[in-house]
Order: C-alpha cells, then structure tokens, then sequence
C-alpha cells in the first residue's frame, strides 16, 4: 500500500502552522526568522507533493519535473534570504545592542 | 513498509518543528531544525524527488543552519524570557490551529482519498531533471545564480563593520 497524497498535504498544512505559532509567539528576531524557514519548508513539501499528484493524474513527468525545479528556486531563494536577514540581524545587533522584535520599534505608528 | 516510513517521519517533522517553536534554548531550537529538515528530506524521497532531497540537506542542513548557529552564537541570544506570554501565546496557538484547520479541509476537499500508485524508475531519473533544469529553465537557473551574488554581497556589506564603528 502507498500512502494516499492528502496525508503529505496534511504534514505540509501541520508544518505551516506550526510555522506560523513561531512567528508570531516568539519575540527573538532569529528564532521569529527560523520560524519562517519551517513555513518555507511546509510549502516545499506541499509543491512537491502537489506535482506528483499531477504527474499520477496526467501521466505527464515534465509537469512533475516543473514543480521540481520550481522548489530548486525556492530553496536557492530561502538561502539567499537567510543570508541577507541574518546580515541584517548583525547590523541591527551592533546599533541597538538587542534583536528583541518588542524592543525593535523605530518604525511604529 | 511505506506507510511505516512515512508515519515515523511525519510523525518527527511536527515533533522536532513544535521543539524549534517552543524550546526557550536557541541552540537546542535550531539543532532541532536539523531533525526537521532532514526529515522533510525523506518525505521528498518517497514523493520521488531523491535530487531535492539531497539539494535538502545540503543547502539547508549544510549551509543555512550553520548560518544561523553561527549568528545565534554570535550575536549571544540568550533562552531568557524570549517567547510571549499569556493571552498573546493563546490568540497566537488560536490563528496557527485556525490556519491549519483552514488548509486542511481546503487539501481534503480537492485531494481527500486520491490514492498515488507505486514510482516507477523513470519518476526518479535524474537525466530529464537536469534537461529541464539547464534546457527549458536555463534563465531562472542563470538568474538564481545571479540572485545569489547579489545576496552575497549584499550580506557582506551589511554585516561589515561601518568606518565611524572602529575602535
């Protein structure tokens, strides 16, 4: 027996939200930040399960490769974003002494 | 067999995940992390993507999350107080069950009992991967690379330590 593709979806769905509990609980901007690659990831997994759905359906292997290629992007893409987010954190690190998302609030109403 | 597999990692994604989001160490949050990802990694192998996952572990596991241990350490963050508390963590686990709620029943009602028959060896050949990926994406793929450079001398730049800052 296989495992049905609605239970990959439902991981996914899990993780995204789990995801989004850290976001908006956590008040160290690193650890909100890690909170977001896990939402990323959730979204990986469900594109990939997405296109072997596809590809089950239409018996098409380009379609499944597209989805394939489309997470390669989003993988180079988080990457590039970790490294500007955690440059930023330093810079903001060394001006303000702390990266507390509470504390961090210059550009409030 | 599958299913097994399946279900023991499914099961340690959301347990290391909810470990990430709830452990007051940042350390342990992020080691963590690793289970999680390397998880995710297998899930991809069974969804016949054994390429993405090795590009998995070694971009995420390999390269981002000694990023982040290397700032965490850095930057000394300690596990003090660093999560919110009382009516905020319960409006917080209220949205994050909501959302996945939302998704959830959104997945059942277009995929709920879709069976997926077993991969074929051609599912997972690398060669029409690597033709898509360097034939018909050969631009997106030069722009990723692109897009890297720019990150990277962008976080060089903003981590560098400005001229007045020198001691």
């Amino acid at each position: 027996m296989t495992v049905p593709i609605f239970w990959y979806l439902a991981v996914a769905a899990a993780l995204f939200g789990i995801g989004t509990l850290g976001v908006l609980i956590r008040r160290s901007a690193i650890m909100a930040f890690l909170s977001i690659e896990l939402m990323l990831n959730a979204v990986n997994l469900s594109i990939v399960a997405f296109a072997r759905s596809l590809g089950e359906r239409t018996g098409d292997l380009a379609a499944v490769l597209d989805g394939h290629v489309l997470v390669l992007m989003v993988i180079a893409v988080a990457a590039a974003e970790a490294a500007i987010g955690l440059a930023l954190f330093i810079a903001v690190y060394r001006r303000r002494r702390t990266i507390d998302l509470n504390r961090l609030n210059l550009m409030r109403w | 067999m599958e299913v097994a597999v399946f279900l023991l990692f499914a099961a340690l994604v959301l347990v290391s995940a909810l470990v990430v989001v709830l452990h007051r160490n940042p350390i342990y949050a992020v080691m963590s992390l690793v289970v999680t990802l390397v998880s995710i990694a297998v899930l991809f192998v069974l969804l016949g993507a054994p390429f993405l996952a090795a590009i998995q572990v070694l971009v995420y596991t390999g390269a981002i999350v000694v990023l982040f241990l290397f700032v965490i350490m850095l930057l000394n963050v300690s596990g003090d107080g660093s999560t919110a508390f009382g009516l905020q963590k319960i409006v917080a686990a209220g949205a994050a069950v909501g959302f996945s709620t939302l998704l959830l029943v959104l997945f059942w009602g277009r995929f709920g009992g879709l069976p997926l028959s077993p991969l074929k060896e051609a599912d997972v050949a690398l060669r029409p991967l690597a033709r898509a990926l360097l034939g018909t994406y050969l631009l997106p793929f030069e722009m990723v690379g692109l897009l890297l450079l720019a990150a990277v001398t962008a976080a060089t730049v903003l981590a560098r330590r400005g001229e007045s800052e020198k001691t």
